[in-house]
């Protein structure tokens, strides 16, 4: 892309937009979260960091309120998020792109692209937005949902949330399984939505994607958050990071 | 069917063993008294559907299989009995043999379609199937359509046994409860019962470890109807006729009913099950059709706030496993 | 003329041809129904027989007691219903969302039990009748048969509404909805769509497809208690023969089935009991999810 397909947008770089204090979260009978705190700023790009079952997707369907089991706090724009149902949650501002992606495959991508609601009074990004930013989803309007590449389905994921008008995306691991290529892109993305003054909370195994992007990190292991620092501080810790998630 | 713990795991297995000891005697008591204190005619009647409710319980407690069409099974050996009793003369325990193979062929033939599909898929082709057992019993001549088969006479059980005589019919229809019970317990408690809830609880677990699964849930299909025909050919000689209704949807639901109220995946849930269901006909029978709507309602309490049965909660409070 | 070793005329083979696609039309839209509530809530919906009976009755109220006539009660039947359905839905249903779905099946059975014998105690088991409307009464001489009127207005009323429903379904925005909502409901949640709501309503309109059926039915059958058992277990081999979740797959086989079932009262008529529940039999042998469904 020669040009920015998003005008940038002014941000509150103090403004805390998320606050999340000891939370526990459950799946039937495990106890997968034991006291999670993490914080947010409006502008930021914040990864989660961890190994494999530290509990970081846990984390983000934890704040969406897909996980129902929680306790702790969860404050996202001044309001308590722990005891609203999912789409309540939603309606305040918070997108989610699983990691799955979540494509409905019984609906075209156009079916897909267009499904969420306007939600956020800041508005939903145009059509014209976001075939600017995925020139790629023009093509394959008509195609059903399942027959999109790993790429373009992530794509579509991501397009889609911006369709809601939220300000704060969850993004869960991007770009797994992809092409170096794509990634590229993905991370152009995300750079864009970023200088558009998005929030976005990632969680993601590709240490060398995330470093590029974002402002602050969180580690976890074992459901708990055992680092924190900012991207100034990334040259120095990656001893102990190469330890913690084992690569 | 996620039988909430309604099998709670005991300490050890000599106790579980020793409660159901004591619990089989304690119904066997309970059988030798009742006479006593209940018309004989109505306890008779309540074993066999006891004896039905078992049957139905070994299914969907023990295999997740929900049959809503069980009564084929109870109705079609009732009447080859009735008809084997009454027109080609057959001393009682053959015909009840006869009519159990017929429910066996039946259980096999409906079995090997419907084992395919599960869930709610098998439920509904159980309903189908057994509707059309019914069309056709109204259709067949033997049946003798609405009229069913009267007069089915009791004979000489092996010769000799006189089943005329109500103490003699009373002892032989609690043998053949009690056998049919002792025969599901087993099958439960054997190795083959422990596999098909191996498959309950995991079955593509089950089918990657070697485990033919669907040959397994057949057995248990044909094994639950063979005893659900037990129960139809003794019921058609203790009642003395077979009819439409044996092989109606409303005896299929009825058989659903006792096992949800007594406990489903217990032992003794259907037992209670049975004989609360058979007394409640039995007393609200002036009442028409409100026993339907009674039923109805006993169904969606069950279901709503209730679901482990009356065996299955004080199982669960008693820690054991009945 | 002379087919298979039966006499038969043409008014007579046409004739039950047309019962037949009467037939098939109530369960064309029945299946329906049932595979609208099927899709978004995994529940076999054991009371719709009721439904549709009460769909019937309830055309007979507003009739007796309000005067409201044929084409009020068509409408407002199945909103009628459909909002009890709907009721039910969230008294009941919504309880048991999160466990094994036969329990969904086994409460709506013992609901199908309260609603059946409540009708049968207060009105017995035979039925009130129910006039054909002024306007669709008479016949039609089309030369090989007569058609009456009603029937065939049933016929293309019904198609009609299975179409439309289709329509819906496949082709519009809250169709995308349902879809969406039927494969993966925590996503739709995810987007701010209260999809709790969605099942309630979508309940509600397979229920009022039901009752829509009902009203077509009243001056066929006339309106008795029994009439939703009567029917349901066709119904049930319907859906199973077309494939639980597939919307088009009911709608054809219950036409089609109907039309099948037609012919074997012709040419065989002891076994049109029970030819639905045979070709069930061949088709499970075949493919055991039905010919249009998805796996459970």
């Amino acid at each position: 892309m020669a040009e920015a397909a998003l005008a940038a947008a002014p941000v509150a770089a103090d403004k805390t937009v998320l606050s999340v204090k000891g939370l526990e979260a459950w799946y039937n009978e495990s106890h997968i979260l034991h006291g999670v705190d993490l914080d947010v700023r409006e502008g930021e790009v914040v990864t989660l960091l961890g190994r494999n079952g530290a509990g970081k997707t846990t984390t983000l369907k934890a704040i969406m309120g897909i996980v129902r089991k929680r306790t702790g706090s969860v404050v996202f724009d001044g309001r308590e998020l722990i005891g609203l149902s999912i789409n309540r949650i939603a309606r305040r501002g918070i997108a989610f792109c699983p990691e799955e992606r979540a494509i409905f495959s019984s609906l075209t991508v156009k079916e897909n692209l267009f499904l969420p609601p306007q939600i956020a009074k800041t508005g939903a990004m145009s059509a014209e937005h976001i075939f600017a930013l995925f020139p790629n989803l023009r093509e394959r309007l008509s195609s059903g949902g399942g027959k999109l590449s790993g790429g373009e389905q992530q794509m579509l994921a991501i397009a889609r949330i911006l369709r809601t008008g939220a300000r704060f995306l969850m993004l869960d691991e991007p770009t797994e399984g992809l092409a170096p290529v794509i990634i590229e892109q993905i991370g152009r993305t995300v750079a864009e939505l970023k200088r558009a003054g998005f929030t976005i909370l990632l969680v993601e195994q590709n240490f060398r994607f995330a470093s590029t992007l974002s402002d602050r990190f969180f580690v976890m292991e074992h459901g708990r958050i055992i680092d924190a620092f900012a991207n100034s501080e990334l040259a120095d810790r990656m001893d102990r990071l190469h330890e913690a998630l084992g690569v | 069917m996620d039988i909430e713990a309604s099998i709670t795991p005991s300490d050890t297995m000599s106790q579980d063993r020793r409660v159901g000891a004591i619990a089989f005697v304690v119904m066997v008591a309970l059988i030798a008294i009742a006479p006593f204190f209940a018309y004989p005619f109505f306890i008779m009647q309540a074993m066999c559907f006891a004896l039905f409710a078992c049957a139905f319980n070994l299914l969907i407690g023990y295999a997740n299989l929900l049959s809503l069409g069980h009564a084929m099974f109870l109705g079609l050996a009732a009447y080859v009995c009735a008809h084997a009793a009454k027109v080609w003369g057959l001393e009682p325990v053959s015909a009840i043999a006869l009519g159990v193979a017929a429910s066996a062929a039946l259980g096999f033939v409906t079995g090997a379609l419907a084992i395919r599909s599960a869930g709610i898929y098998f439920a509904m082709i159980t309903v189908a199937f057994s509707q059309m057992v019914f069309f056709v019993c109204v259709e067949a001549p033997f049946t003798h359509g609405e009229d069913g088969i009267q007069g089915v006479p009791q004979g000489k059980a092996l010769g000799f046994i006189d089943l005329s005589n109500p103490w003699i019919l009373y002892i032989f229809v609690s043998v053949v409860f009690l056998f049919g019970f002792l025969v599901v317990q087993r099958a439960v408690n054997s190795p083959f019962g422990e596999i098909l809830k191996a498959i309950r609880e995991n079955e593509p677990r089950a089918i990657s470890l070697g485990y033919r699964t669907l040959q397994y849930k057949l057995a248990a299909f044909v094994l639950s109807a063979v005893i659900a025909g037990l129960a139809g050919a003794t019921k058609a000689l203790v009642s003395q006729n077979a009819s439409l209704t044996d092989v109606s949807f409303s005896t299929s639901g009825e058989v659903v009913l006792m096992t949800l109220v007594g406990g489903m995946g217990t032992f003794y849930g259907p037992v209670i099950g049975a004989l609360i269901v058979v007394s409640m006909q039995n007393y609200l029978a002036q009442f028409g059709e409100w026993v339907t709507v009674i039923q109805g309602m006993v169904f969606v309490a069950c279901v709503l706030a209730f679901r482990r049965g009356i065996v299955g909660e004080l199982a669960a409070l008693a820690k054991i496993s009945l | 003329m002379n087919l298979f070793g039966h006499t038969i005329t043409m008014p007579e083979l046409f004739g039950q041809l047309l019962i037949g696609l009467i037939n098939g039309s109530f369960y064309a839209l029945l299946s329906l129904g049932l595979a609208v509530i099927f899709g978004m809530l995994d529940i076999v919906n054991f009371a719709h027989g009721a439904f549709y009976m009460m769909g019937a009755f309830a055309a007979y109220f507003l009739l007796q007691y309000t005067g409201l006539n044929y084409w009020w009660a068509l409408i407002l039947s199945p909103l009628i219903i459909g909002a009890v359905g709907a009721i039910v839905e969230r008294l009941f249903l919504k309880r048991l969302a999160g466990f094994d779905p036969l329990y969904g099946l086994l409460l709506t059975f013992g609901l199908a039990l309260i609603i059946q014998g409540l009708f049968q105690n207060y009105f017995g088991a035979s039925g009130m009748p129910y006039a054909i409307p002024k306007q669709l009464t008479g016949a039609y001489n089309l030369g090989f048969m007569f058609l009456p009127v009603y029937r065939g207005w049933v016929i293309l009323a019904s198609a009609a509404v299975c179409f439309a429903t289709w329509l819906i379904i496949e082709r519009t925005k809250l169709g995308a909805y349902l879809r969406a909502a039927t494969e993966n409901p925590t996503m739709v949640r995810a987007f701010g769509i209260n999809v709790p709501r969605m099942v309630t309503l979508t309940y509600g309109f397979g229920v009022a497809l039901a009752a829509f059926a009902g009203v077509l039915a009243a001056p066929i059958t006339q309106v008795r208690p029994g009439m939703g058992a009567d029917i349901i277990a066709v119904v049930f081999a319907v859906v199973v023969i077309g494939g639980m979740g597939s919307i088009l797959g009911s709608i054809l086989t219950g036409f089609v089935l109907g039309v099948v079932e037609g012919l074997t009262k012709v040419f065989y008529p002891e076994a049109s009991n029970t030819v639905v529940f045979v070709i069930m039999a061949i088709v499970l042998l075949i493919r055991p999810t039905g010919l249009f469904g998805r796996a459970a």
